[in-house]
């Protein structure tokens, strides 16, 4: 996923290999990781598709199903593998992640701790931000999800970049030999307090560390324990809004939805609508009478999340 | 003797490491700082010259003891017999306060009366404390205990009107490493910097019509490898002032450059043309920030004394450079361009992306980006498109005083994302 050497880099040519992960867009809420193989056939609605196919084709580009039906395979990122990993615990999304990723100042060449790795989601965007000489380690206290973590983080690419410790931070903190080298902290945890005052030993003065909480009760425990010796401590709330974009023909001369009487006005008929729905799922409004404009309006989604966590950042106080 | 010249030798490689450290920890001369002044409460950026000099209240002190200090040390004005300066003090360590205290405590507001005369100590007497040199903690002691009303006073008001005081009397100025946020809410920004996947060795085609915001951004990320290109209409690039105010070392300034859309487009290569440095603006005049959500806004500038050129980033791209991004594509794509119609620009700058890379385009109004995007939809040029607003609410945690910021940002812009795909 994150090229390791100028050679790599992301924007030369990438064309399918046998091995590479790619990640199979039928639309923009039906999409799949894969991994490529020579004999390889993913199966879904449209009919199957052969790897064999697709290897030697570049990124970005149609592959046709035994029906004629096609997909797009798209280069594997952060963001994508967000929305396609398996969710073995509840996930932070891009919006509390990119606020995150900067407010912790994360830039290539940073040590960056983290507990728990849960489903592996922000620990793909973290490596993704320190690469290609910094480090994440993460800690999880489930044996089980860490063992998956390795997997995903094998499977993506990154595994040189996060290392992750079968650990109970609440109960014993984050270990010794890291005192000191960590430039940011992040803690998703039940009792973040408990965890807040081994961070401040893994810190660098002036060090961020960044707690995430669902509830209100857990962020002022932990700003409480906070004071003792962080200072510039804030909590966000951050959300994202999605807004659908329709193109809707407006007949001239009538307003939308005035066309009911048809007995008065001499003929206006209420017009037909039909919808279409594009390979992308978004439903365009076809309007089959004449003399109409056609007008592209935005509206936000009637469906918006509401709450995910509380992002509380603080620095470490310097006392020397 | 000879663990001697090893260490020496030891301290001068830490030296050098440390100048070309992505993260330094202390503020150097020449330096871009930003000036904290009371928890939040004004925001300034200055550049840490010998001559600098920074105004609070009426005063002006020189910012020379912050050279050399650490980010995150803490000032507070003293008075001296030269005058008032401002003088490095260690934090001590607070005392969570019981929150038991609070909920006995039954004083109210019910029998005060906003009259103006419940201070006994008049200003010119305030005056004269602060000339014979007595601290700010003295000043606001003698203030407490010549107010007819402090003793009457529910217990957490009488510890907001303390904060009050001391941010008056005895102001703090923390030294804070600067962050650009103009413009663009901070969401906003990292919300486009992690949609168009923005990682070392990705050559990021920018259009930054905010002032290099944006840029130096990504050059943040990108770390040193790879390249952030500012692309633009016509011949002259804007200017990426901002840049500036990052401290960068020269290995992350070189992967900043420029060309203009017709040059990154045309089949021809263009002639090779000589590395022109951006002409730089003369003064070193340093501003307030605008930090929606954040501060309120202060209209003081800091003077500097000695005008200090900063060196310049935005060389123009090399030929080889735009031979390679022909070729292969630019990884990703950031618009951020607030008067400019988003699908004029994009329809001319997502066919140098190469395919599947994503792109986010920053706007204010949401209509053109609705045009955008159908346009884009329609022409099959991207999928994964969406229209994104960002939101976000700060809040104060306090025992017993926990809620929402009184004042919030209403509006953070609407970013248009997208993965470039293959027409074909």
């Amino acid at each position: 996923m994150l090229p390791t050497e100028s050679k790599k880099a992301l924007s030369f040519k990438r064309c399918i290999e046998d091995g590479d992960l790619v990640i199979v867009y039928e639309r923009h809420d039906v999409m799949k990781p894969v991994k490529v193989t020579k004999d390889g056939v993913l199966q879904n609605r449209f009919g199957f598709y052969r790897h064999s196919d697709w290897i030697g084709k570049p990124l970005g580009t149609k592959v046709l199903s035994n029906k004629g039906k096609f997909v797009y395979l798209l280069a594997p990122t952060p963001e994508l593998w967000t929305l396609v990993l398996s969710h073995r615990t509840q996930i932070l999304y891009i919006a509390d992640i990119s606020f995150v990723v900067m407010y912790l100042e994360v830039v290539p060449g940073c040590v960056v701790l983290e507990s728990g790795t849960g489903s592996g989601s922000l620990s793909t965007s973290l490596a993704r931000a320190v690469a290609p000489t910094g480090h994440v380690y993460s800690f999880d206290f489930h044996e089980q999800r860490a063992v998956c973590a390795r997997e995903d983080f094998e499977k993506t690419g990154i595994s040189s970049l996060v290392t992750v410790e079968v650990r109970d931070i609440q109960g014993q903190g984050f270990p010794e030999k890291l005192s000191g080298l960590a430039d940011s902290v992040f803690l998703d945890l039940p009792q973040p307090w408990l965890a807040v005052p081994s961070a401040a030993k893994m810190l660098k003065e002036d060090g961020v560390i960044c707690s995430f909480s669902p509830c209100i009760e857990q962020v002022q425990r932990t700003c409480e324990v906070l004071r003792s010796d962080f200072i510039e401590i804030r909590t966000f709330e951050v959300l994202l809004r999605t807004y659908e974009v329709k193109e809707m023909k407006v007949e001239t001369g009538a307003m939308i939805g005035e066309s009911h009487d048809e007995e008065d006005n001499g003929g206006q008929r209420p017009s037909k609508r039909k919808h279409i729905s594009n390979d992308d799922g978004y439903a365009i409004s076809q309007d089959n009478s004449s003399s109409a404009t056609s007008t592209v309006m935005a509206r936000p989604c009637s469906e918006a999340r509401g709450h995910t966590g509380y992002l509380t950042f603080a620095r470490l106080q310097c006392l020397s | 003797m000879e663990h001697s010249k090893e260490d020496q030798a030891k301290s001068e490689d830490q030296k050098i490491n440390k100048a070309q450290d992505p993260n330094p920890r202390f503020a150097s001369e020449g330096c871009s700082v930003l000036l904290d002044v009371n928890d939040g409460d004004r925001l300034v950026f200055a550049r840490l010259s010998g001559g600098a000099i920074f105004k609070i209240g009426n005063t002006n002190y020189s910012l020379k003891p912050l050279i050399g200090a650490p980010f995150g040390s803490l000032f507070q004005v003293e008075t001296g017999e030269d005058g008032s300066f401002l003088s490095r003090i260690l934090p001590v360590k607070k005392e969570s306060t019981s929150v038991n205290v609070v909920d006995d405590d039954a004083r109210d507001n019910r029998e005060l009366i906003d009259d103006n005369e419940s201070q006994n100590l008049t200003c010119e007497e305030i005056e004269a404390m602060r000339r014979e040199g007595a601290k700010g903690d003295e000043i606001i002691e003698a203030l407490i205990a010549n107010s007819k009303t402090f003793d009457k006073k529910f217990q957490l008001s009488q510890e907001k009107y303390k904060l009050k005081k001391q941010k008056k009397y005895a102001p703090k100025v923390l030294l804070r490493r600067p962050f650009a946020r103009r413009f663009i809410r901070v969401d906003a920004l990292s919300l486009l910097l992690t949609m168009a996947n923005v990682t070392a060795y990705s050559d990021v085609l920018v259009v930054d019509m905010v002032g290099g915001l944006v840029t130096g951004a990504v050059a943040e990320r990108l770390g040193g490898t790879g390249y952030v290109c500012n692309t633009y209409k016509g011949d002259s690039p804007s200017s990426v002032d901002m840049v500036k105010m990052f401290n960068f070392t020269d290995k992350i300034r070189e992967r900043i450059v420029h060309s203009s859309i017709n040059e990154l487009s045309s089949a021809k290569t263009a002639p090779p043309e000589e590395n022109n440095q951006q002409d730089s603006s003369a003064s070193d005049m340093v501003e307030d920030v605008s930090v929606t959500a954040e501060a309120r806004v202060d209209d003081i500038a800091v003077r500097e004394s000695k005008i200090t050129k900063a060196p310049q980033p935005g060389a123009k791209a090399s030929k080889e450079a735009v031979e390679m991004w022909k070729e292969n594509g630019f990884s990703s794509l950031i618009m951020a361009a607030q008067d400019q119609d988003p699908w004029t620009l994009a329809k001319d700058v997502l066919p140098l992306l190469s395919y599947s890379a994503p792109f986010a385009i920053y706007h204010q109004y949401l209509q053109p980006l609705a045009t955008c995007m159908h346009n884009l939809q329609q022409g099959k040029m991207a999928i994964n498109l969406q229209i994104t607003e960002p939101w976000l609410r700060e809040y104060q945690v306090l025992p017993s005083r926990t809620h929402p910021h009184m004042q919030m940002s209403s509006f953070g812009g609407y970013v248009l994302s997208g993965i470039r795909i293959s027409t074909t």
